[in-house]
């Protein structure tokens, strides 16, 4: 196997997971495990009165019983805004949030306990949208948050009233976006085993974010750290749904430890949805100004979130919203107002291009309509305003590289834009869009001084390498970057190369994988300690040569003093040479990231910095039923900059995963709650594309070599995902004649704007 | 109540007592240790769990283990022979039909099926044969790929 970069390599762990041999949460043998079950609540808001565990405790087979009372201090990913405990105390504020969970002997006990536990709540108006959140008098979710505001940000760059004083065109539109859920095929799961006689908790989770879990754990469960051991095995997918602690973490290993032993806590799909974290509703309200050739002049954006009844990842997902207005067009005058509001609803969180993708949507929606008015094509009023790298932002964001012209070059040739667009058939259309993302947030959530990345290296006796890392590979391909980096520094085959990842007792801390950081940073910690150990290898070989290392060239595997073909050295010869003076070689390499890359100075800014965007753009054919107003994706052109293509087939596979991943948004992906009862906990009702309905994606991968990134690399998995949504309405607008302000384009949705557009043509056409 | 069930898994014969409602995937699962199928809904709706029981793709999440007598399930523990993997696993290997790999084994029997019965699926035909089978990272597109090759190859 070659370990080149820029070349299509399968993944390194690929074998296990189509043998059936990657042992996923759920699959770790659990034949001496207690069965951990939790209940949940069945009321939206509500005081608790009282818990009686009694009877449950009571049940032969029950071995543990918990509660809020076994837990009295708060988690949370912010470290200023940890309010949400592992089992509700003293209130509920979401239906199916904790209140209790049992271990027992087998599952049937579980559940028989489980029913045995009597709850008393006093309900409370309950407020499921952000109107009746902050409508005056609204019950307050959180005593501390006057108005049941979690956060507002303002922000203004520029003079924004000068902006639209300068503009030939001004429009302003709102946008509605339905809460969507990452729906990962893993359901949650965790397995805590608590070593009572030497007070150890071990966890193996499904995590994005080891580290933080074992932050969390420590917290909760008031333990040293070092007590604590946390590993992530497989992981079936994340998009952002596990990149915080998650209760039923905290609550199987206060189980464990209340038992004394070892508890499996499998979730169920109903309870994997409603412990959420999804992308919540979002109400962008947008005004836009143009020149006449399609400058854009200024921007006004209010953006409100319907957060569900916790912070979790609130804050930032409202910042990354006003934040992520830049960085991707030359915009000099943005105001921006951001409202995240608490509901008694399960709390949302991150999900795949957090925050950016609704506002992004009604960016790139209104924009288009804008051009159109203007007589100006789509592909035209983007180019009017590009950035020119490098360069920082209004708002501080430093923009490195930049691909986005090319990337609009390519799809706009491949999807044969300028002959179709336009002259395609009755019920047929095409829309672009635009967009990016950034390559890992330039602060971590825990500031700590420490690098962003570290990664560890082994050479040994037997002439292999060992690549130790605690970045969470879920599926993306991530292990197999750090290997490639390797393996292409050190100039050996893959082979040579095995990695051991994400356990806390013997890989580096990691951060995690989260905001599309891990291929930046942790490629970047991976090439400096690749580095290292090559260092001590040519200088191995140049003593054993009897020459100076700079006289040291590799080919391969091989070393050979420069000029000379006739004293040559095996990678093993070397590797042996090299242990003689120091024994087994441990190196390692760390990413920091530069203080320019770390935002504006004003508060929140922060969020959205980065070291390097990703730039997307996009076409969308489309098909409407003219009887159903069914829209069929008929194709999509798909072109990312993601700086370089260490590994293009995984590229590409992000690509099209993040492309298909906007398509079930924009398309037909909503959760859906009777006063505040999930009705969508299921794979039949949360509607995501089967393959039946997935179109072909042709991905053009760009290549803008980004001059801090990893071999020129930056991010390539979330930045195509928010260009879809408004790229599909753009098409339907092309298709049908009728702009529509929502997501997703259900048939039902599109019939009844279809009709009121319809009879309000009518009444102009008899009015004129 | 239970039973006794005897049935041939990945060509060895299995005898166990199961209970009446004991579903094949917790047989398969908590008794045999073949975690390969895998639970990823709460009955009938991802897929995840499809293995072959005579050679039809079946979900184990909503089948018995005691209507499986006398039968012959295939899982996709079953299928590398002699250590060479076979031609869908391969090929979902070498063309990234497989992301995280939770919908793999599930997706690559549902395959398996459609390949034995249609050596020369074309797309579409692909497309309905694995209509029942979520996957939420690849958008399928090269799992599309991943059969078509696997077909190309068994033909070769």
């Amino acid at each position: 196997m070659s370990g080149t970069i820029g070349q299509r390599v399968p993944l390194i762990d690929g074998i296990e997971k189509v043998t059936g041999r990657a042992q996923y949460t759920a699959d770790l043998d659990s034949r001496d495990a207690l069965v951990g079950r939790i209940l949940r609540s069945s009321v939206s808001h509500g005081r608790i009165v009282k818990i009686d565990t009694s009877k449950a405790q009571a049940l032969p087979g029950v071995v543990a019983v918990v509660t809020g009372e076994d837990c009295a201090l708060t988690y949370g990913v912010i470290p200023i805004a940890m309010n949400e405990y592992p089992m509700s105390r003293e209130k509920v504020r979401y239906r199916g949030e904790p209140i209790a969970a049992v271990a027992a002997l087998d599952a049937e006990t579980a559940a028989r306990a489980l029913d045995l536990i009597e709850v008393t709540i006093t309900a409370l108006p309950a407020c499921y949208t952000p109107a009746q959140s902050r409508a005056p008098g609204a019950v307050l979710l959180h005593d501390d948050k006057p108005g049941n505001l979690e956060r507002e940000v303002h922000h203004v760059f520029g003079d924004v009233t000068a902006g639209f004083a300068e503009a030939d065109l001004v429009r302003e539109e709102t946008f509605d976006c339905a809460e969507i859920n990452h729906a990962q095929m893993e359901p949650h799961a965790a397995i805590a085993d608590y070593d009572a006689a030497r007070d150890r908790l071990t966890l193996h989770s499904v995590s994005q974010v080891p580290f933080y879990v074992h932050l969390m754990l420590a917290r909760c469960l008031e333990m040293d750290t070092a007590q604590i051991r946390v590993v992530k095995p497989f992981v079936g997918g994340g998009f952002g749904a596990r990149t915080e602690t998650l209760n039923f973490e905290i609550i199987a290993a206060l189980l464990a430890r209340k038992a004394g032993g070892k508890v499996m806590m499998r979730l169920t799909r109903e309870e994997t949805f409603l412990t959420h974290r999804g992308r919540p509703a979002t109400q962008v309200k947008l005004k836009i100004g143009l020149t006449g050739t399609g400058k854009i002049t200024a921007v006004e954006c209010e953006a409100v979130m319907a957060g569900g009844g916790y912070a979790g990842y609130g804050l930032v997902t409202i910042l990354y919203a006003g934040a992520l207005l830049h960085g991707i067009y030359e915009v000099p005058n943005v105001k921006y107002d951001g409202y995240r509001v608490y509901t008694n609803a399960p709390p949302c969180g991150a999900m795949r291009g957090h925050g950016t993708v609704d506002v992004r949507h009604a960016f790139e929606s209104l924009l288009d309509r804008m051009a159109r008015e203007l007589g100006l094509d789509p592909f035209a009023v983007r180019r009017a305003n590009l950035l020119s790298a490098p360069m920082f932002t209004a708002n501080g964001l430093m923009v490195n590289s930049y691909g986005l012209g090319t990337c609009m070059d390519r799809v706009e040739t491949a999807s044969g834009w300028p002959d179709r667009k336009g002259k395609l058939a009755p019920g047929r259309g095409l829309g672009m869009a635009c967009s990016h993302y950034v390559s890992g947030a330039a602060k971590p959530v825990h500031w700590t001084g420490e690098p962003h990345a570290v990664v560890s290296m082994k050479l040994d006796f037997d002439g292999s390498v060992t690549v130790l890392t605690g970045a969470s590979d879920i599926g993306q391909g991530s292990t197999t970057i750090v290997a490639l980096a390797a393996s292409e520094i050190l100039g050996i085959g893959l082979n040579r190369i095995r990695t051991v990842t994400n356990d806390s007792v013997i890989t580096p801390k990691d951060n995690g994988s989260y905001s599309s950081r891990v291929t930046f940073m942790v490629g970047n910690a991976a090439i400096e300690a690749a580095k290292a150990m090559r260092a001590k290898l040519v200088a191995a070989a140049a003593k054993k040569l009897e020459v100076s290392p700079d006289d040291i060239e590799c080919e391969g595997e091989t070393f050979f003093v420069r000029g000379s073909s006739q004293s040559e050295l095996s990678f093993q010869d070397v590797a042996i040479a090299a242990l003689a003076e120091e024994g087994t070689i441990n190196v390692k390499g760390t990413f920091s990231t530069p203080v320019e890359a770390q935002g504006g100075k004003h508060r929140g800014g922060a969020v959205g910095s980065t070291m390097g965007f990703s730039y997307g753009a996009q076409v969308v054919e489309v098909s409407v039923d003219p009887d159903t107003c069914q829209i069929t994706v008929e194709k999509v052109w798909a072109a990312l900059d993601c700086g370089f293509a260490i590994n293009p087939l995984a590229v590409e596979g992000q690509i099209e995963g993040s492309v298909w991943m906007g398509m079930g948004q924009g398309l037909c992906e909503e959760t859906h709650y009777i006063d505040g009862l999930p009705a969508h906990a299921n794979l039949t009702d949360y509607r995501f594309p089967t393959i039946a309905e997935s179109p072909p994606i042709e991905v053009h991968i760009v290549e803008s070599i980004d001059p801090l990134g990893p071999f020129g690399a930056k991010e390539a998995g979330e930045g195509a995902l928010s260009g879809f949504p408004p790229a599909l309405v753009n098409a339907v607008a092309d298709a049908l004649g009728m702009d529509v302000n929502f997501v997703p384009v259900t048939p039902d949705r599109v019939q009844e704007a279809l009709i009121k557009f319809r009879r309000a043509n009518r009444r102009k056409e008899a009015a004129e | 109540m239970k039973r006794i069930v005897s049935l041939e898994i990945n060509g060895r014969v299995v005898e166990e007592v199961v209970a009446d409602n004991m579903l094949l995937v917790d047989l398969l699962r908590d008794r045999l240790g073949l975690t390969g199928a895998k639970k990823g809904c709460d009955g009938g709706e991802c897929g995840a769990c499809t293995v072959l029981v005579d050679g039809r793709p079946r979900l184990s999440c909503i089948t018995l283990a005691a209507s499986c007598e006398g039968t012959r399930v295939e899982t996709i523990e079953g299928q590398a022979k002699g250590g060479h993997l076979s031609a869908l696993q391969r090929a979902f290997h070498e063309n990234l039909g497989a992301q995280c790999g939770f919908c793999t084994p599930g997706m690559i029997l549902a395959a398996e099926s459609l390949l034995r019965d249609n050596p020369t699926p074309d797309e579409d035909q692909i497309r309905v044969a694995l209509g029942g089978n979520l996957c939420r990272c690849t958008g399928y597109v090269k799992i599309i790929e991943s059969v078509l090759v696997a077909a190309a190859e068994v033909r070769a």
